[in-house]
């Protein structure tokens, strides 16, 4: 499973009701199920993945996140999902409130553009970064919203978005040593490429 | 609706115009092979919705592959409008005319009949063997006994024809078909149907199923329904009937005793549903504005390929159909509502959220009145109406499904404009805010409402999918966030 997902699993609580926003082939979702008692729907646009997460008996609803969630109730869920997907949709403000809106929690996991190899890649290349959590060029890379962790803190402070916890990891260098993941905790914004965070719109009690 | 027995394994709209689809029975890879229909006679009374009772009636099914031992493989198939129980397979040697849902069941097909044992029953009321408006009338046989001799009008047709229901057989509902089917389940000793499918009117069957027997199905897939027909759907079934109504030989029904047949009354039904299944794309794509002749002939025969067509299609449909059925399926169509039976949770639910709704829109509108042209009030208000409206189906719809414990797949086409997408999202979204376990497929297909009987390889994988993903049990079904809100207040309201 992969580290972000496996970081999201420990703030989803067991047997809660989750929604998964761009869930690919639900491996995120099957797991929570089998493991957690978790229920709950997955979002998706990927005709193959949509098949893939129906064919493993998960409830998959085929429906672009730039729609909104407009067909979901207030609090309908428990937590709300979105692992890299963020930096891909049209207007990720509005949809941050909308999460909030549909769930009391959000989890929400995205490619840190502030990562030292993206700035070397544009500082001093020149060049729009290519890298492994960001495998596209410019003319035809999905992500047309990337930021940095300092932007998505920025956003939430505007909104009164009280951010629960905060994880950065790097996808790239997996098995750091203790001393490097010392250093990804002193300077996120620098060297961890991907953040995830867990984000509430009440001051927790 | 237009489960045509005709043209419908095709794989391309182009070649299925005017010709059957060309399978070789003998081909047991693809096909369930030679097939013989049963008949299964009940001769209990039953007693339906709109009051009457059939005295005893007879159901004709077809089954394909193996029941196992602990009858837990059992799918069974729901025909649409003008379907039947011949969903796969042949008849005979000679028989070059597969099933009307040969491309989705069989063999290694979505609907695998090396794994499921697969049901389909023709519907009461329908005219290909089951109990209904062709069939003997018990309560004629004998009070028309001795009319026959003197009835000169009729001395040329069989005694049979003279005693038939006509339009004497009950008007019957999706309900009603939906009860003897678990009339059938009973008798073939089916407690619970590993999946219950149907497309169209099929849908409809499925999707009551599971409101009416939640523990009879695991499975429930939904494919180009609605929750129920809207008024534009309603008037096009309204013009088909009439013009079987107004067909001169159509006698008041009673065209078999008169000797007179409402062929032309059935081609017209026929053609006008017909354009409802097709698209203007496809049609353009088909026919543009091509002539038979290549030109003009200024009169009133057959001069667009696209009337030789529709003309063909309505021909060949009034001579495999009975009148009195299409009138009585129509009907049913436009009866159906699974919220029917449950008013009382619509009432207070919709009530409430429809009355805050008006207040925020109110409120809103004051805010902003000093600014505002009288038209927008008037927007507003109709905006107020329809979302009104949509939350009171919603709401009922929520308190139909709260009871259900199937998983569901519900599965729309991009340029179905009889039963648009926006309908089957209906069902997703009452489903969901009953976190019922549901999946839901948007299919980019060109063939309009037609699309559920082509053979799509997306549509197909996500049915084979479905059918054989591992049960997560609904025993788990959601609970309310903690947050208590008015939301999560009236979900479980709607439970309860």
């Amino acid at each position: 499973m992969r580290m972000d997902h496996q970081l999201a699993e420990r703030w989803i609580a067991p047997h809660s009701h989750v929604l998964d926003l761009g869930c690919g082939n639900g491996e995120l979702l099957a797991h929570l199920q089998q493991n957690r008692g978790v229920t709950g729907y997955g979002l998706e646009i990927d005709e193959e993945k949509i098949n893939d997460g129906i064919a493993k008996g998960l409830s998959i609803i085929e429906q672009d996140l730039n729609d909104g969630l407009a067909r979901f109730a207030d609090n309908s869920f428990d937590t709300v999902v979105m692992a890299r997907a963020l930096q891909a949709v049209k207007s990720p403000d509005v949809l941050l409130l909308d999460m909030l809106r549909v769930a009391r929690e959000a989890v929400i996991t995205f490619p840190n553009f502030a990562h030292w190899q993206n700035r070397i890649h544009l500082g001093l290349k020149g060049m729009m970064p290519v890298s492994e959590a960001l495998p596209y060029e410019w003319y035809n890379t999905p992500n047309i919203h990337l930021c940095t962790f300092k932007d998505f803190e920025q956003l939430c402070a505007q909104h009164d978005i009280h951010i629960v916890n905060r994880f950065a990891v790097s996808d790239s260098e997996k098995g750091h040593t203790s001393l490097m993941k010392a250093l990804i905790r002193q300077a996120p914004n620098l060297l961890a490429d991907v953040a995830i965070y867990r984000v509430t719109k009440q001051k927790p009690e | 609706m237009n489960a045509r027995p005709n043209n419908t394994s095709d794989q391309s709209p182009t070649d299925t115009l005017h010709s059957a689809s060309l399978v070789n029975p003998m081909d047991s890879v693809s096909s369930v092979g030679i097939i013989t229909p049963q008949i299964f006679h009940f001769a209990e009374p039953l007693t339906l919705e709109c009051n009457r009772t059939l005295p005893s009636f007879d159901l004709i099914i077809e089954t394909y592959g193996t029941l196992n031992s602990d009858k837990s493989n059992a799918v069974l198939i729901c025909h649409a409008l003008s379907g039947s129980h011949h969903a796969a397979g042949f008849h005979s040697d000679d028989d070059k005319k597969a099933g009307w849902w040969d491309n989705m069941i069989g063999p290694n097909k979505a609907i695998d009949t090396n794994r499921f044992y697969v049901v389909c029953v023709n519907n009461i009321g329908s005219c290909f063997g089951s109990t209904g408006p062709t069939t003997i009338n018990p309560d004629r046989i004998d009070s028309d006994q001795n009319n026959v001799n003197k009835n000169s009008l009729n001395k040329n047709n069989p005694a049979s024809e003279l005693q038939v229901y006509g339009p004497d057989f009950p008007l019957v509902t999706i309900k009603d078909w939906v009860k003897t089917q678990a009339m059938l389940s009973d008798r073939l000793g089916i407690d619970v149907w590993h999946a219950i499918v149907g497309g169209s009117m099929g849908g409809m069957q499925a999707l009551q199923w599971s409101v009416d027997y939640p523990n009879r199905l695991k499975r429930c897939v939904v494919i180009a329904s609605t929750p129920k027909l809207s008024a534009q759907n309603i008037a096009f079934n309204e013009v088909a009937r009439q013009s079987i109504l107004s067909d001169p030989d159509f006698k008041e029904g009673r065209y078999l005793q008169a000797g007179t047949y409402p062929r032309r009354g059935l081609i017209l039904a026929r053609m006008v549903g017909h354009i409802t299944y097709l698209t203007d794309d496809a049609m353009k794509a088909k026919f543009g504005r091509d002539l038979k002749s290549g030109k003009f002939m200024y009169g009133y025969d057959v001069e667009f390929q696209v009337e030789s067509y529709l003309r063909y299609q309505g021909e060949r449909f009034s001579e495999n159909f009975d009148a009195n059925t299409y009138l009585l399926m129509t009907k049913a169509l436009d009866y159906f509502d699974p919220t029917r039976d449950y008013p009382s949770a619509m009432a207070t639910d919709s009530t409430e959220s429809a009355a805050q709704l008006k207040d925020s829109i109110t409120t809103s509108v004051e805010s902003s009145k000093q600014s505002t042209q009288p038209a927008l009030e008037d927007t507003v208000a109709t905006i107020d109406e329809s979302e009104q409206n949509r939350q009171q189906e919603l709401s009922a719809l929520k308190a139909a499904f709260a009871h259900t414990q199937c998983q569901y797949l519900v599965v729309s086409f991009t340029t179905d404009w009889r039963f648009a997408p926006e309908r089957s999202q209906e069902i997703v979204d009452a489903l969901m805010a009953t976190g019922k376990p549901v999946s839901y497929i948007n299919v980019d297909a060109p063939h309009g409402h037609d699309s559920f009987l082509f053979d799509i390889p997306r549509y197909m994988g996500s049915v084979r999918g479905f059918l054989t993903a591992p049960f997560i049990s609904d025993s788990k079904s959601k609970q309310p966030a903690k947050g208590t809100n008015q939301n999560s207040q009236q979900k479980a309201g709607a439970r309860s």
